[in-house]
């Protein structure tokens, strides 16, 4: 055996099943090895598809997400993935092969310095210098990747050590003296959280996608405590979206609920989350009633990190959360939920019908036809937010899209990622028509396992998001984001790949594309001609707080006018 | 507020990178970074003046701590040892100015380690302020070269930093 083969026997030792990747030179040893094991490895057509399919795998399955590339260029085209999967604390772990030690400092063809351009973007690395550490290292990236806040780990092996013979033994004892996540919550600080949310009278639940392994433990406490639930974007899921303890989530495209709710809550119980600027608009502004807020995180260094914390829990969210619900006691806030209840009324997320379409109704469609019983994936941009609002998210890991880093282009990979954690459950990519165009090589990917993802382009000829900020602070100057005269026709891009690729403008057919695309069986693509000028609403301008909240769009009033 | 911060790591290739990289990234002022073996094979100590309020020391704590390699990390608030050391290369123009130099000198406890025509450097040890102050005695008369390794600390008594329980890990 010599060192590859040791890498997959490590891997195959750590339950991996599956493996996405892309070969070159520097991994090839690995790449020899891979053709006897019995681990299955997904091609895909560039590095970064790779390891954001790894990172919805990791997230639709609960498990350990792993990507594989070559030297240098395969290795930097990790980095984006790696930050992405930091940020929203998804388990990976990155196989790079790297020029032989001898040549390592060279610059030798394709050598670079994956572990210290790799820093910043990944929990921890290592390179493995000694053919013997590999089964050690591996099982110590797994750990680090997968235990306390999860996270991306990358480990680097030159090509000399893939191809150095290996006899040493699997049985390995992982030796991390500096690293011990703290799993169980102080008791006497859960305590505490109890007592405040009693005396409580307008609390709030806030759940994140830390808490998306908790999800039954959140609903027994919410259930019996009955308090308001608010989950954020990486949260949703986590606590059911057609429950009626749901407010939607908060932040600059929340929900009026949500955002009031927050405003004017006394006690905050957060669980999961990180307050990310995203949630809070202005720190200083964010929750000014709020006198308690709890916060339950299993990294120490996010509590306070940006909020002030009167109680806070360092542990897991599944183990605080179900500590939480066997001390929780019925709280009497009935007129608090009078109040929450007007403002959901009054303003739940809704679009007006116009003869055109629109992105919203084709969400809202897809989501009616499934029952809302499918993954769901995302780009990044103004289909994202809609896709947060109108798709009701009842089951957790169902919804993988890119929140800390908001990353355009991960919709594709991520639901070819998700498609291979989840056989046989139906997996809906809403993506835009510039975000899809960063990744959508992968529609080969696609094809070749025949993943049987619906992609569903909300194209409105612009980059979006983007264009509603110019319509919205700068003077309607649309510079530079104009896509239509240049877009390509995507459903006959598709039926090039060979996939079925649709085309919808008229939204009297909408129903019935949406009939089309679900009975499909195998991939298919539906370009959705939506208007060009929608705006997400409500919207908390950058810097922010709920105050400032635009609850609806101000263009549409002005232009209804006219 | 001037915060000394020891920190206990595994002695692996790259942690002091690590280290460096963090606080830079996070934004953290730091004044000096002093980093050395200790008594027990794989282990090195890192001693780090930082300076910010009880939130700034807080989050560099944390930050720290989250670091794979990182087994320990205590800010020197209670009684503690500070030492530094400097070599100043200081300028001699005259006779008059050799005689007075030298009084600064025994004044500080610092050592003549070399002597020129032109020039003497004294080696000092003693916490910031005194090798600050020394510093600036000698300045009127000409520095050449300040070379200065930060401090490093160790906590008066029984209290030491060693290997078992990070309390707030990951
Ligand atoms: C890689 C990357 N580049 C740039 C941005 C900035 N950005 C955020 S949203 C957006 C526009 C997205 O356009 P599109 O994917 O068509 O979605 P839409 O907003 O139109 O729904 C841009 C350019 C980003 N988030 N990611």
């Amino acid at each position: 055996m010599n060192g590859a083969a040791a890498i997959l026997k490590a891997l195959e030792r750590q339950g991996v099943t599956t493996i996405f990747g892309h070969p070159g030179g520097t991994i090839m040893p690995t790449y020899d090895a891979l053709y006897d094991s019995p681990i299955r490895h997904i091609l895909v057509r560039h590095e970064q598809g790779g390891v954001h399919a790894a990172t919805a795998y990791a997230r639709a399955s609960g498990k350990v997400g792993v990507v594989m590339a070559t030297s240098g260029p395969g290795a930097l085209n990790l980095v984006t993935g790696l930050q992405d999967a930091l940020m929203d604390s998804t388990a990976v772990v990155a196989i790079t092969g790297n020029v032989p030690q001898a040549l390592i400092g060279t610059d030798a063809f394709q050598e670079a310095d994956v572990c210290g351009i790799t820093q910043p973007v990944t929990k921890h690395n290592f390179q493995i210098r000694d053919v013997g550490d590999i089964p050690r290292v591996i099982a110590e990236a797994f750990y680090i990747a997968s235990t306390g806040r999860p996270g991306p780990v990358l480990v680097d092996v030159p090509k000399d050590v893939q191809l150095a013979p290996f006899s040493g033994s699997f049985d390995v004892e992982i030796n991390l003296p500096g690293y011990r996540p703290t799993f169980r919550g102080h008791p006497r600080q859960i305590e505490r959280a109890l007592e405040a949310l009693e005396r409580a009278k307008k609390p709030v639940l806030m759940v994140g996608g830390g808490a998306q392994h908790a999800s039954a433990e959140l609903i027994a406490f919410a259930e019996k405590t009955g308090i308001p639930v608010i989950p954020t974007l990486m949260g949703l899921g986590a606590f059911p979206g057609t429950h009626r303890q749901f407010l939607g989530m908060p932040g600059m495209h929340g929900s009026v609920a949500a955002n009031w709710a927050i405003h004017n809550a006394d006690t905050i119980l957060a669980i999961g989350l990180r307050f990310d600027d995203r949630v809070t608009g202005k720190v200083s502004r964010f929750a000014p009633n709020a006198h308690t807020i709890i916060h339950v995180d299993i990294d120490p260094a996010e509590i306070g990190k940006l909020v002030s914390t009167a109680i806070p829990v360092v542990g897991d969210a599944k183990w605080v959360a179900a500590e939480l619900a066997k001390g929780a006691k019925k709280l009497s806030i009935a007129e608090w939920w009078q109040q929450v209840d007007e403002w959901r009324t009054k303003h739940p997320f809704s679009w007006n019908p116009k003869p055109y379409l629109q992105s919203q109704e084709v969400i809202h469609a897809f989501w009616e036809a499934t029952g809302g019983k499918a993954v769901v994936t995302s780009g990044v941009g103004q289909h994202q937010m809609f896709t947060a609002q109108f798709f009701k998210f009842d089951q957790p890991r169902s919804w993988i899209n890119s929140g800390g880093l908001g990353t355009m282009g991960v919709g594709l990979p991520f639901a070819i990622g998700a498609a291979l954690a989840r056989p046989g459950e139906l997996v809906i990519d809403f993506d835009g028509d510039g975000s899809f165009q960063m990744t959508l090589q992968e529609l080969a990917t696609v094809k070749k396992y025949n993943l049987p993802v619906k992609i569903v382009i909300l194209n409105n000829g612009f980059l979006g998001m983007v264009r509603q900020w110019q319509d919205l602070f700068h003077a309607r100057r649309y510079s530079e984001v104009y896509l239509a005269d240049s877009n390509p026709d995507f459903a006959k891009l598709a039926e090039a790949y060979g996939i079925k690729g649709l085309t919808l403008s008229d939204r009297g057919k909408l129903a019935e594309a949406v009939q089309e695309v679900l009975e499909h069986d195998g991939p298919v693509l539906l370009d959705c001609r939506v208007h060009h000028e929608e705006g997400v609403f409500p919207m908390i301008p950058s810097g922010g707080a709920a105050e400032d909240m635009i609850i609806e769009n101000p263009r549409e009033a002005v232009e209804a006018g006219d | 507020m001037r915060h000394v911060v020891s920190v206990l790591v595994q002695d692996k290739p790259g942690v002091l990178q690590r280290i460096a990289g963090l606080i830079a990234r996070r934004g953290f002022n730091i004044e000096s970074l002093a980093v050395g073996r200790t008594h027990q094979e794989g282990l090195s100590r890192i001693s780090l003046v930082v300076t910010g309020d009880d939130r700034v020391l807080e989050q560099v704590e944390k930050q720290l701590n989250r670091l794979i390699e990182v087994i320990k990390v205590t800010d020197h608030s209670e009684p503690h040892v500070e030492r530094e050391l400097a070599l100043v290369k200081v300028a001699v123009p005259g006779m008059e100015e050799r005689l007075e130099i030298k009084d600064i000198a025994e004044a500080f406890r610092a050592r003549i380690v070399d002597v020129a025509r032109k020039s003497i450097i004294f080696e000092l040890t003693g916490d910031s302020v005194k090798v600050h102050n020394f510093i600036e005695a000698m300045r009127p008369y000409g520095l050449m070269e300040v070379m200065r390794t930060g401090a490093v600390a160790l906590s008066r008594g029984e209290q030491v930093l060693k290997v078992r329980e990070k309390k707030a890990a990951v």
